[in-house]
């Protein structure tokens, strides 16, 4: 029997494949339940404040999130995809922006263009040009534009503070009418508005976690931080009487959640270092620009929709590999 | 294995094994019944007979070539050859298998000690191509491409391994001389033996420059070393030898201090057996032995679906079966219990950014794997810097997704190297391309 042979009558059959032999571990999966866990501690609090209805529009947008990327699989005949987590995220990351007395159908069809719009006709997961949820409360605020009118939605509550929507009060009185709200109470929640976005201090810690542990890249965050705080502040420099200050931007909308939880989705966001901050701060910087000077009473949304736009261009700028010439 | 940290915000750090202070003892293997030795052959080429057939006695030390060809192995013990067949490895590279029954003596082939009192390139050509540790002998003999400097690695390639700083600690003598060899054969006026950061030493003069790597992999990569140590740059589409650097390792520099101070060829290996639970122990066998029996030696059983390689847990070669036989650059043995493999899968990029965050030649990885898994390797040569890749394998280590892009950049430079010989048939030599 020749070497060749005897190796291939071996007994053992062994697995070969190409190296590296190690994987450190990580997944979607992992990566997708840690970015819930840290949504948490401000779904929680909304759920708290705004009772059955926001389990209600939750548990139902999850849900639907799930079915939605289930039944994509099933009609495109690919494999299952929802054990990944990221259809659940999609759900979860949905109802935190809505009000807790959204309607069932709005809720379904917001999770349909999430995940089927937003993220399955494109490729399904990493190949979404837009991030699905900002993508899906963008053609939702267009088609039916009272459902996100806070003030109205959420008429029948009262909780022991100003029942105003701050920064649609800004937009229609001006700055004397959100006098009443300190940056501690927005901070805390005091204020109305998405199930999981109001509550300032929760979405920053859970923010904080997600960059420790690595699952959001901290340089797209900050920037954006940064930029709505420079914006709003020379704004706010110019003309006092007619635009809040930086401070009051930053703890109201959807700024928070968007910094943390929507600007930085993996697919729709640069990698490398420069493009990074340019589209943190440019988003920054159009939410106050939107939200100031343009039609539109939160500026988040569409701020995250124009920079995803431009990200595949931004991403270009990167360093050069070693070796490269020219 | 290597597990992400639960603190993801810092870059993670790989540290190279650093050889305990106690220096380990080897373990000597005992080769059990026959030992393969594996020659480099081209498939295209079929007017060409082996210097030996079946049948035929070999001394220890004795040349096998084929008659019209420079490429020879060196037998590694005295026998009898059992079988010549022909075999197939890694991205289809073909050899010759010659398997040679052990006999109970021992008989030295004397013709290397003819021409051991003069050392020349010459002689280190003809027989010191494959000595333990794989001397680039291709690249020191070649005219047209002088080497200035030589780069002798006392680092090992990969994570887990301490082949060569095994060697660097228990033989610094034959380093020693074999520098002095090195340099008087191929003029190279400046030879570095590069360190570990911390790598505890006494020796003194050894004719060479000592520098240090940092202990994190991939830091003792040649393309990283170049960098950082000669503050050169290899462009892309070059070599090291393009720019006169050899790289070799310290055993092989100590193979040619061996072989000239002692007259014969040597043909033992040391090498790192990384075992299923990840402890580590040294061994040294001949060249050619099958992994069964260093396996066997140390007391490490093998079960269905576990993982053998050959080579470190980034960079190594898995192999279809035990039977597999040493060869001059193996540096490492490792095997993998069923149980602890991970899978690759078929998930797309997500963009994540952790392999661009991680990749020491900055490559573009989340925009190379796309065109790389598209087949689209011509374009991700010229966009995303396919060519700049230094092939540690950290990308694949870290990708959220488990794709193997290690793997699919390795396939693209095979096929973009396939289609180059295809497109200039006149080129293509023959030689080793390494």
């Amino acid at each position: 029997m020749t070497t060749a042979e005897a190796m291939m009558s071996n007994h053992n059959k062994f697995i070969v494949s190409h190296a590296p032999f190690w994987h450190d571990g990580s997944s979607i999966t992992e990566r997708s339940y840690h970015i819930m866990i840290a949504a948490l501690p401000a779904v929680l609090f909304g759920i708290v404040q705004y009772g059955l209805p926001a389990i209600a529009v939750v548990a139902f947008s999850v849900s639907c999130a799930i079915f939605w990327e289930l039944a994509m699989n099933f009609v495109t005949k690919r494999s299952l995809t929802i054990g990944d987590g990221n259809a659940a995220l999609i759900g979860l990351l949905f109802a935190m922006l809505v009000p807790a007395t959204l309607p069932w159908w709005a809720v379904l069809t917001g999770t349909f263009v999430a995940v089927i719009i937003g993220k399955q006709i494109f490729g399904g997961i990493g190949s979404n040009a837009f991030n699905p949820v900002v993508l899906a409360i963008a053609i939702l605020m267009v088609s039916w534009k009272d459902l996100f009118d806070f003030d109205e939605a959420l008429l029948n509550y009262d909780l022991e503070f100003t029942m105003l929507y701050p920064i649609a009060a800004l937009k229609h009185f001006g700055p004397e009418s959100i006098e009443s709200f300190t940056a501690g109470d927005l901070l805390l929640g005091k204020q109305i508005g998405g199930i999981g976005a109001t509550f300032g201090l929760g979405i920053i810690l859970g923010g904080i976690y997600l960059i420790i542990r690595g699952f959001i890249r901290w340089e797209i965050c900050l920037t954006f931080l940064l930029g709505v705080f420079a914006a709003a502040f020379i704004f706010n420099i110019y003309d006092g009487s007619r635009f809040a200050g930086p401070v009051f931007h930053i703890l109201t909308g959807y700024t928070l959640i968007g910094a943390f939880f929507l600007a930085t989705e993996d697919s729709s966001s640069p990698v490398n270092l420069i493009p990074m901050l340019v589209y943190g701060a440019g988003a920054g910087v159009l939410t106050v620009l939107i939200r100031n000077i343009g039609a539109h009473v939160d500026g988040v949304i569409y701020a995250i929709l124009v920079m995803n736009l431009v990200n595949p261009l931004l991403d270009k700028i990167r360093p050069k590999a070693i070796g490269k010439v020219g | 294995m290597i597990k992400r940290s639960f603190f993801g915000l810092p870059k993670p750090r790989l540290e190279y094994k650093a050889l305990p202070d106690k220096l380990p003892e080897p373990e000597e293997i005992s080769c059990s019944g026959n030992v393969t030795l594996l020659l480099s052959t081209f498939p295209e080429q079929t007017d060409r007979t082996l210097s030996v057939k079946e049948g035929d006695k070999i001394k220890t030390g004795q040349k096998l070539f084929f008659t019209n060809d420079d490429a020879y192995i060196i037998s590694s013990i005295t026998g009898t050859v059992s079988s010549i067949s022909s075999f197939t490895g890694d991205f289809g590279a073909s050899y010759t298998a010659v398997s040679i029954n052990i006999s109970d003596y021992e008989e030295v082939d004397e013709q290397f000690e003819l021409y051991t009192k003069t050392p020349s390139l010459d002689t280190a050509r003809d027989f010191l191509a494959c000595v333990p540790g794989n001397l680039p002998i291709n690249l020191l003999i070649n005219p047209e491409k002088p080497i200035k400097t030589i780069v002798i690695s006392g680092c090992d390639n990969d994570l887990m391994v301490y082949t060569n700083q095994y060697i660097i600690k228990s033989d610094i003598d034959s380093i020693k001389s074999g520098i002095g060899i090195l340099k008087n054969i191929t003029g190279a006026d400046d030879i570095i033996i590069v360190l570990p950061l911390g790598f505890k030493h006494e020796f003194g003069d050894i004719g060479a420059r000592v520098s240090t790597v940092d202990t994190a992999y991939p830091a003792a990569s040649p393309h990283l070393i170049m960098q950082n140590i000669l503050g050169r740059i290899v462009p892309a589409e070059k070599s090291f030898e393009d720019l006169g650097v050899c790289f070799m390792t310290a055993e092989a520099a100590a193979s040619v201090g061996r072989a000239f101070t002692s007259g014969k060829i040597p043909v033992k290996k040391t090498i790192t057996v990384i075992n299923k639970d990840e402890t580590v122990k040294l061994a040294v066998a001949e060249i050619g032995t099958p992994v069964r029996d260093i396996l066997s030696t140390l007391g490490i059983t093998l079960n269905e679906k576990d993982r053998v390689i050959l080579g470190g847990p980034m960079t190594g070669t898995a192999v279809y079966s035990d039977e597999h036989p040493i060869m001059p650059d193996t540096s490492a043995i490792m095997i993998q219990d069923s149980g602890n493999i991970p899978h690759v899968s078929d998930y797309p990029c997500i963009n994540c950014g952790d392999c661009i965050r991680i990749c020491p030649a900055r490559i573009p990885i989340s925009m190379l794997v796309r065109l790389l898994e598209a087949g689209q390797y011509e374009e991700a040569a010229d966009q995303y810097d396919l060519y700049s890749c230094i092939e540690c394998g950290l990308c694949s280590l870290v990708c959220v997704s488990k794709i193997p892009i290690f793997q699919y950049i390795k396939l693209a430079k095979y096929e973009l190297g396939r289609m180059s010989i295809a497109e200039a048939p006149d080129d293509y030599s023959g030689g080793d391309d390494e």
